[in-house]
């Protein structure tokens, strides 16, 4: 019985909400490519990271599932993603005291 | 009956959130495998930031942004053969399971043009052009080489495993009530796209 109700649940699942996201993707990279033509001097690489995490985001969430995944797996990729942020903060603050 | 036992009894025994969670664990190695490379570039990028602008000068922007289309597009139809099995269509979960290794191989050919176009410019390690170069456009291309490489590398990876879960999906060990390995293909499919999302614009877009 409670296969069966999986069952209903499964059966609906749509297509819709990847293509939007994938439609995202696309316009975010001719964003990026187009924002790198333009000489924005120090900005252009924060746009181009600003723009990639973006991208990561509606990868991470939509098309690997983690919107409808339990919280333990939300919690797994913020420690992770937390982690290597202070890798980089405390690598740049030592080598920014150069 | 027997079969439907059968069926019963693998249900009881899956572990479908374990097994997802090992392909993220595994994921988060290989997160730290190309984490630390691209704390290496962000590293040498620092120290040599107008050589880095220059060598940049080279790339094919073209291919890069083509590569990027194709790979985020095998990406939607990897996700989309999930929802395709789920919905209990095998064929078409199968079809967009090939589509995504086609968009594998292109992206590699389009790799192999490009690297050969580098080569031909002499922008290869170790090459006499390149060693006469700025020291940072010589850390520029070793990094090129190295973070595209293990990452087409990874591509090769992908198309294998998506392949065997073709094979699967023919053999009906995958099924609309079993797909968690097609799930799993699918988050290390992801990843790679994900890598490159961060390679593109680094490699690409600097100039």
């Amino acid at each position: 019985m409670e296969k069966n109700e999986t069952h209903v649940e499964h059966s609906n699942h749509s297509y819709g909400k990847y293509i939007v996201v994938w439609m995202a993707l696309l316009t975010l990279t001719a964003i990026t490519v187009v924002v790198a033509g333009v000489n924005l001097g120090e900005v252009t690489i924060a746009a181009a990271i600003i723009i990639a995490s973006i991208k990561s985001y509606l990868v991470l969430t939509v098309f690997m599932h983690l919107n409808v995944e339990s919280k333990p797996f939300k919690i797994f990729v913020m420690v992770a993603i937390f982690f290597i942020i202070v890798s980089l903060v405390l690598l740049f603050s030592d080598y920014s005291n150069m | 009956m027997s079969s439907q036992e059968h069926a019963a009894s693998a249900h009881v025994h899956r572990d479908d959130i374990g097994s997802k969670m090992g392909m993220w664990l595994f994921l988060f190695t290989e997160l730290i495998l190309f984490g630390g490379m691209f704390f290496m570039y962000a590293v040498y990028r620092f120290l040599h930031q107008s050589d880095f602008h220059v060598a940049a000068k080279s790339m094919n922007v073209l291919i890069g942004t083509t590569n990027t289309a194709i790979l985020l597009t095998s990406s939607l139809t990897i996700a989309l053969s999930i929802t395709a099995i789920q919905n209990r269509k095998k064929m078409l979960s199968l079809i967009l399971q090939g589509i995504t290794v086609m968009f594998g191989l292109v992206f590699l050919i389009n790799k192999y043009f490009e690297w050969s176009a580098e080569i031909h410019h002499g922008n290869y390690p170790g090459s006499p052009e390149l060693i006469s170069q700025s020291p940072g456009h010589i850390l520029f291309f070793g990094l090129y080489y190295v973070m595209t490489g293990l990452h087409g590398l990874h591509v090769i990876i992908g198309m294998v495993v998506i392949m065997f879960m073709m094979r699967f999906t023919i053999k009906d060990i995958i099924t609309p009530d079993n797909y968690v390995k097609l799930e799993a293909a699918g988050l290390y499919w992801h990843l790679v796209d994900i890598i490159w999302i961060f390679l593109f614009p680094l490699f690409y877009l600097i100039t």
